[in-house]
């Protein structure tokens, strides 16, 4: 694939085209040309970008997301020559009000990068113009299929790629898809689990609602791959734009007979709808969405059997995340070579991350596997905020795990995260920095988990509750002697002792923290001590008697009134006040006021 | 959205309209529960008997499904309802601040709806928006990067 550092969208809708758009794509042409720039920007043309009447002849540069309006063939030269060669944006040229758009999410992307599944994310194309997506090689793979390819050799071509699942297990795609084909019954069905529910990531959001028709291409794809004849994209409740995207999408593909009866003009026919969740984040687990499409509560069933021989109304079914199917129609196209020759050993392409926490620049990436920890943190990343130190980075949401910063060098693939107690997940990369307390983030996972559970376990149900109250306890300063202990045997019982990857995982969060902490959660049990000074209960704000001007700034600011002291005297807090909101540290000029 | 209890006869009005549009069938139990949760505010127990009789299902797995899901209520809830986004990435982005304020404003805590029904205030998990919180949700409005400050103006266009 070629790589472009930018791409111009000229719009030519009818309005703009009458103003002369043509004349101003061409002239770019020729000046990209004369500038040697040609093959490193890429000139497009789309539909209506700002209002035409208005603003036409306009145009679009990505990845900044500049919109220069207006246009006479005489402004392009130095246009390009500003924008392109000296990376200063015209102003003049801009549109009144809307100056560059900051795009909080996806930046555009960084050296270590390469973004197959992103690789319309940022505005590239018009999600809601199909037409702009066929431009970009859309549904050029799934003509391929249908024209020279029978289903046996894409689910051989997706099993050489080494494509494995992106919805956390990573199982091999091509293998489950062969499961499903070779499952006896006429009537099958396919699913897109776009239940997104780890906290932080949105992954999956962004794809649906800038590139809608990558998964929906994907689906049919794999629908004729195990011969499906209905799909479903059951897609969470909290993403009202992402299914509308999707609906405008699969209505367009319906309307350029790429879906429904006998598509291509081929005998092969699908459907697909969108469902929709109603809140509930164990639904995002296979067996619990499959009974939630069927009308019943959430929860999970037992497997085997597996859904690929007994899924949805018992048919055999099969199921892959979003990020998943938006990496097939590049395999058909690029072929199984190209697409092997990304990653490691162990895991092949590209995975997709919701970079957040203590890092400098968070957002959407998309990296090679076998990318370090350290690449991540750093190189893309941007470092840690205000320069702190690394102390660990948690990746596979909920149920996922904290990897010590001693392990930054650490390439990122399913084994290498398996093997440090962690999990990939769906792809959440939570940075954390010194000032993290580990006890802390355990506590606060469990809390989602046992909130999430639905119940239908005991031991996840009595499980999880239990281990929340002992983390709880220590965090509060109450932790007794043997908690450790308690927490692994707990742990234990619940992992091993759960129907879904809910319960299974749950542990996770906890027996990594102990496992690489375990001194700090023996500081607060037994020194009474928040090594990382963040537990309310086990921390004191107090003022240095020396450093102290009597200034009052911070007895004027305490919301309580815990602070005593006459003007230009030492001032003091009282403990037993003082609800530990740190607001006198942040307000004091001298850096008087510590906490111990 | 709807103040206080629905009269019953609305309520299997309703029911009956949602069920037909989307046909009587147990596949589109969850789509029928969310439509008319969304029309009505909640689930009255005569919306669930309705669509028991037609869906010809039990009301025992009728309710079974509408207690299941954190987005659907069996009991009245106010005009508005207000989510305010709980999860991890928002709080520490001043989700905090905002939170309290907003208790603070609306006189309410989690779960509780105000006496003149005007408001019902939940919390929620991730809405996918954490690149801009703190976020909340007023019925189906989301606001994105909100400070303590930008709660008045929200809550005014509210009546
Ligand atoms: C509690 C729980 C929540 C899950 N949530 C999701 C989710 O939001 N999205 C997803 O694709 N997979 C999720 N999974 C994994 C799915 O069960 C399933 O493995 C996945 O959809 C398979 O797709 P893949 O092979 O493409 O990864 C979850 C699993 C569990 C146990
Ligand atoms: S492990 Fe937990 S969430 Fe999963 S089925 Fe059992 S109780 Fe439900
Ligand atoms: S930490 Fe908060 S409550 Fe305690 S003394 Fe400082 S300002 Fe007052
Ligand atoms: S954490 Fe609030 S939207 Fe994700």
């Amino acid at each position: 694939m070629a790589f472009f550092r930018s791409h111009i969208l000229v719009s030519v809708d009818p309005v703009c085209l009458e103003k002369g758009a043509h004349d101003i794509f061409d002239t770019l042409l020729d000046e990209l040309g004369k500038k040697g720039l040609i093959d490193e920007i890429q000139v497009l043309e789309t539909s209506r970008i700002g209002d035409p009447e208005t603003l036409g002849p306009d145009l679009m540069v990505y990845p900044e997301g500049v919109h220069y309006v207006n246009l006479t063939p005489a402004d392009i030269p130095y246009m390009v020559e500003e924008h392109f060669l000296k990376g200063r944006t015209v102003d003049k040229l801009l549109a009144g009000e809307s100056k560059v758009a900051v795009d909080e999410e996806v930046a555009p992307p960084k050296p270590k990068e390469i973004r197959i599944v992103l690789r319309n994310s940022l505005g590239k194309i018009d999600p809601l113009n199909i037409e702009d997506y066929i431009a970009e090689d859309g549904y050029a793979a799934l003509a391929k299929i249908l024209s020279e390819m029978t289903p046996d050799e894409v689910i051989d071509t997706v099993l050489k790629s080494g494509l494995r699942g992106r919805g956390g297990a990573g199982f091999p795609t091509g293998k489950k898809w062969q499961f499903a084909r070779n499952a006896p019954g006429d009537e099958k069905y396919l699913i897109c689990n776009a239940d997104e529910g780890d906290p932080g990531a949105f992954m999956n959001r962004r794809v649906l609602e800038s590139d809608p028709h990558s998964v929906v291409e994907g689906m049919i794809i794999a629908a004729y791959a195990i011969g499906a004849g209905q799909g479903y994209v059951y897609c969470r409740a909290e993403y009202p734009d992402a299914v509308r995207t999707l609906k405008v999408a699969i209505e367009q593909a319906r309307e350029f007979g790429l879906l429904g009866q006998n598509i291509l003009g081929s005998d092969f026919s699908f459907e697909l709808e969108v469902r929709m969740g109603a809140g509930a984040f164990v639904c995002g687990e296979e067996t619990a969405l499959m009974a939630s499409i069927e009308g019943q509560r959430g929860q999970p069933r037992p497997r085997p059997p597996f859904p690929a021989v007994k899924g949805l109304w018992g048919k055999p079914t099969n199921i892959n995340n979003v990020e998943t199917y938006a990496n097939v129609a590049q395999i058909i196209l690029n072929g199984a070579d190209w697409y092997a020759s990304i990653g490691t050993a162990d895991s092949k392409g590209t995975k997709t991350f919701a970079l957040a926490g203590d890092v400098k620049n968070t957002g959407l990436i998309e990296v090679p596997f076998g990318t370090t920890l350290r690449e991540i943190v750093y190189d893309i990343g941007g470092g840690i905020k205000n320069d702190k130190a690394l102390k660990a980075i948690q990746t596979g949401g909920p149920m996922g795990g904290c990897i010590p910063a001693s392990q930054v060098d650490l390439p990122v693939d399913y084994k290498a995260l398996t093997e440090a107690g962690s999990i990939m997940g769906s792809g959440g990369l939570v940075v954390m920095d010194e000032d993290t307390c580990m006890v802390d983030i355990a506590r606060f996972f469990m809390d989602f988990i046992q909130d999430e559970s639905c119940g239908k376990c005991v031991p996840c149900r009595i499980g999880t509750r239990r281990m929340l109250e002992i983390l709880t306890r220590i965090c509060d300063g109450k932790g007794e002697d043997g908690d450790i202990e308690r927490l692994e045997a707990l742990c234990y019982e619940v992992g091993t002792a759960s129907l879904c990857g809910l319960g299974q995982g749950a542990p996770n969060p906890v027996l990594s923290t102990i496992k690489h902490f375990r001194d700090e959660y023996e500081a607060h049990i037994y020194e009474k001590r928040c090594p990382a000074k963040t537990c309310r209960a086990l921390i004191n704000f107090v003022i240095l008697e020396d450093v102290c001007t009597g200034c009052t700034v911070c007895a004027r600011n305490c919301p309580v009134n815990a602070i005593s002291g006459e003007r230009r005297l030492a001032h003091h807090i009282d403990p037993d006040i003082c609800i530990r909101c740190g607001i006198c540290a942040q307000v004091c000029n001298y850096n008087a006021i510590e906490i111990q | 959205m709807t103040v206080g209890t629905i009269a019953s006869d609305k309520a299997r009005q309703v029911a009956q309209e949602v069920c037909q549009q989307h046909g009587a069938t147990r596949d589109e139990l969850i789509p029928i529960l969310s439509d008319i949760n969304r029309q009505l505010g909640y689930l009255p127990a005569e919306a669930l008997d309705e669509i028991s009789t037609q869906l010809k299902i039990p009301k025992s797995q009728v309710l079974s499904a509408a207690s299941f899901y954190s987005m659907l209520s069996t009991q009245p809830r106010g005009r508005h309802v207000i989510k305010f986004c709980e999860s991890a990435p928002c709080h520490v982005q001043g989700g905090r601040e905002v939170w309290l304020a907003l208790q603070d404003q609306l006189q309410l805590k989690s779960g509780e709806t105000s006496p003149d029904d005007r408001w019902t205030l939940e919390t929620t998990s991730c809405l996918g928006q954490c690149a801009d919180g703190p976020v909340i949700l007023v019925d189906e409005d989301i606001y994105l990067n909100v400070t303590p400050d930008q709660l008045s103006g929200i809550l005014a266009k509210y009546k």
